[in-house]
């Protein structure tokens, strides 16, 4: 068979654009059709938290237990009660992470106040920087999550959060921590603490939805995430953040 | 050309055997590794699909007042209208699902209101507290207050 140059570069040129239409349309085609209405691409999860409507009820550490099958002992928001005194420590208490409430506190001469906490979702967070097997990821809508069958349970994540929200399931072995109800949130419902929270103090919300309350919310008020000076990314907002909070 | 081969035997034999290496590491990777692995980052696409389908406990005020009707009227508009029926009545989602077959237990009053409305120096003070010892002497709350929409 006798091919000039020219020949080759026609055969070569056409088996290209073949090549390159075939991969669009498998793009097009091939790539799975969304099943519901959930897109990943259009939501930036986070969440505000309004520290003057905290009332250290515990509802949220209690919903999330129940929702999320959270072991006893093991929290993935608990709610700390800060006791602020000038020229002191501050003295910090979390009783089985709030589950049952707060014992009253009687002093009225210190600033005292309560900080409900969870995972802030980072979004370069530390977390996924160490994970050797690509076990916890930053999903494309902004959720930090752990995928069960891949984890090693090697906990280098759990040293890594800066803001200890992780644990070794005692019974799986393997990493566990706020999914900010990832299975509740893509439904189109709040997350479990959210919907418990009796005054609001915690709220869910999307980036990416321009009609969400958050942009408005960050607009009026003075806000500020938890160890700015991580640069973790956090999209974890506390509106009225004490500087004694760590 | 055969004495060339003769003369890098040394050479080649380990060149094989690392190419026979590289070859078997990467049809084990190929095999191992899922197909999802890497789709929009350095892990398994396949694991949001999974924790999307995880079973939710707590069904929502939006699912509640579709059957209760009397209750979410006397709720809303009162002062506990921000407070959601599954705060105080637990997840009900099983509930919501099948209604006869899981019909939930009444709240335990006695380990419920007191977690919001004890008095404590820590509360937003706007909040209504009460000593609740001095206030009722263990008397249930809802003997004389009203819990879907409470007058002081």
């Amino acid at each position: 068979m006798d091919l000039s140059r020219r020949d080759l570069f026609k055969i070569g040129g056409k088996l290209l654009v073949l090549a390159s239409a075939g991969a669009t349309l498998e793009e097009i085609l091939g790539a799975a059709p969304p099943s519901e209405a959930y897109r990943r691409a259009d939501h930036w999860w986070g969440m505000i938290i309004d520290i003057d409507k905290c009332i250290g009820c515990g509802s949220c550490v209690r919903a999330c237990a129940q929702e999320n099958h959270v072991p006893e002992g093991y929290f993935r928001t608990w709610v700390e009660r800060y006791q602020v005194e000038e020229g002191k420590q501050p003295l910090v208490d979390s009783p089985k992470g709030a589950m049952n409430g707060f014992p009253p506190l009687q002093r009225q001469d210190v600033k005292s106040f309560f900080v409900p906490k969870l995972c802030n979702q980072c979004a370069s967070s530390p977390c996924v920087q160490v994970c050797p097997v690509g076990a916890t990821f930053v999903s494309p809508d902004g959720v930090v999550l752990v995928d069960e069958t891949y984890c090693l349970g090697c906990r280098y994540c759990v040293q890594a959060c800066p803001y200890g929200c992780r644990y070794l399931h005692p019974e799986k072995q393997t990493v566990d921590k706020c999914t900010l109800c990832y299975h509740r949130i893509t439904k189109g419902l709040t997350t479990a603490c959210c919907e418990n929270c009796p005054t609001g103090a915690r709220q869910l919300v999307d980036f990416k939805d321009p009609k969400d309350p958050v942009h408005e919310f960050l607009r009026n008020n003075k806000v500020e995430v938890l160890k700015p000076y991580m640069a973790t990314g956090a999209k974890v907002y506390y509106k009225d953040l004490d500087g004694a909070v760590r | 050309m055969s004495r060339f081969f003769r003369d890098a035997a040394h050479l080649i034999r380990p060149a094989l055997v690392l190419l026979a290496g590289a070859g078997l590491f990467l049809v084990i990777r190929e095999v191992v590794v899922p197909k999802d692995f890497g789709k929009y980052g350095h892990y398994r696409a396949g694991a949001l699909d999974m924790i999307s389908a995880r079973p939710i406990a707590y069904a929502g005020q939006s699912q509640c007042v579709l059957c209760h009707d009397a209750e979410a009227k006397a709720h809303e508009g009162g002062k506990h209208a921000s407070v959601h029926c599954e705060a105080c009545h637990g997840p009900l989602a099983k509930h919501a699902d099948d209604p006869t077959a899981n019909r939930p237990k009444l709240p335990d009053v006695a380990n419920l209101c007191w977690r919001c409305h004890e008095k404590d120096a820590a509360k937003p003070k706007g909040f209504p507290q009460v000593d609740t010892v001095a206030h009722s002497q263990g008397m249930l709350c809802n003997t004389c207050h009203q819990p879907h929409s409470p007058q002081l």
